[in-house]
């Protein structure tokens, strides 16, 4: 697969999307219930990222106590609830996993 | 005329100026995490000006990492992306006006950051001929900051070891993109239905779990909305 032809039409899409509407000015309308399932975009693809990236290892559901990415993934919920940083969350995710792996 | 261009423009840049404290460390972290998902230098860099748009190029880099195809990737950066439709159709009647030049130019700078202080603007002043000036130094500001802390990013992503798992560093970037936006019911279902989706369906090839769990998520939770009224 080459990455620069992804990059290149994954750039068009995306320019293609802010331009639509500044271009059909009057003659495209935005459906209501598109309007509203926008809302969940963000936590429904994301999610979909995450929970993998922290409940497998090796492809297999791992809920033990030494899935540390699990452990710290959920001690950044915690931590970007009450922070609302993105930056706190990460370095503080990171750090926790940082020392879940040193001294576990 | 000239000097209501430049009142918009500078106007535009400095109403950036709060968002881009929060942008900068966001274009490094991306730079350092490309090159960490095994895009070449040129490669981070580039996607940061032909797709400029940060959410998007963060899940680029972690779907190029667990290698998954490129229509997949493309997939996705659409789904990812289109909230832009809504910001283009919010901004449509200001600019109607224009030549489809400067349209052409203000589109490819609508990302997030823009749109927020320009809409504001718009809103509060209402159209006026030179107002477009606006968006051009609001886009601009946030185009030379994300190009710049990309490449700060890529620099400093090198000297980064191994053994610091890195690649950590996207999910956990995720965690703090969607926990803020957690506000009620059906955005935690939506969160739910397509992790769980993600994770019953991981085995599907192309990496079409990730699709197939987006859309249960959205489905879920606008229905959710829709019910709750």
């Amino acid at each position: 697969m080459n990455i620069w032809l992804v990059m290149l039409f994954g750039g068009l899409i995306t320019f293609g999307m802010r331009f639509s509407l500044i271009f059909l000015f009057g003659r495209l309308k935005v459906p209501e219930t598109m309007r509203r399932a926008l809302h969940y975009v963000p936590p429904a693809v994301l999610s979909a990222i995450i929970f993998p990236e922290l409940f497998l290892r090796e492809g297999t559901l791992d809920l033990s106590m030494e899935n540390f990415r699990l452990l710290a993934g959920l001690a950044a919920v915690l931590i970007a609830w009450f922070s609302r940083n993105t930056l706190v969350t990460i370095i503080a995710g990171m750090a926790v996993l940082f020392l879940l792996q040193f001294f576990l | 005329m000239m000097k209501e261009q430049a009142k918009f423009f500078w106007a535009g840049i400095r109403s950036e100026v709060p968002l881009l404290i929060g942008v900068f460390p966001f274009g490094m972290i991306y730079g350092a995490l490309a090159l960490n998902a095994g895009l070449t230098a040129s490669a981070a860099q580039a996607m940061s000006s032909i797709v400029f748009a940060g959410s998007a190029q963060f899940v680029t880099a972690q779907l190029l990492r667990e290698s998954a195809p490129g229509f997949v990737i493309v997939l996705t950066v659409a789904i990812v992306n289109l909230r832009h439709v809504l910001y283009s159709a919010s901004l449509a009647p200001y600019l109607a006006p224009l030549s489809t030049r400067w349209k052409t130019l203000l589109a490819y700078l609508l990302t997030d950051e823009a749109y927020a202080p320009t809409i504001l603007k718009y809103e509060r002043e209402g159209a006026t001929p030179q107002a477009h000036w606006f968006l051009l130094g609001a886009g601009l500001a946030l185009w030379g900051t994300w190009q710049g802390s990309t490449a700060l990013g890529i620099f400093l992503g090198t000297a980064i070891p191994e053994s610091w798992s890195l690649d950590f560093a996207l999910p956990l970037t995720f965690i703090a993109m969607v926990v803020p936006v957690l506000k009620g019911r059906p955005y935690v279902a939506a969160t739910f239905s397509a992790g769980a989706t993600a994770l019953a369906a991981h085995s599907l090839p192309y990496k079409l779990g990730l699709i197939l769990a987006a859309l249960v998520g959205i489905t879920v939770g606008t229905y959710l909305e829709k019910k709750g009224e």
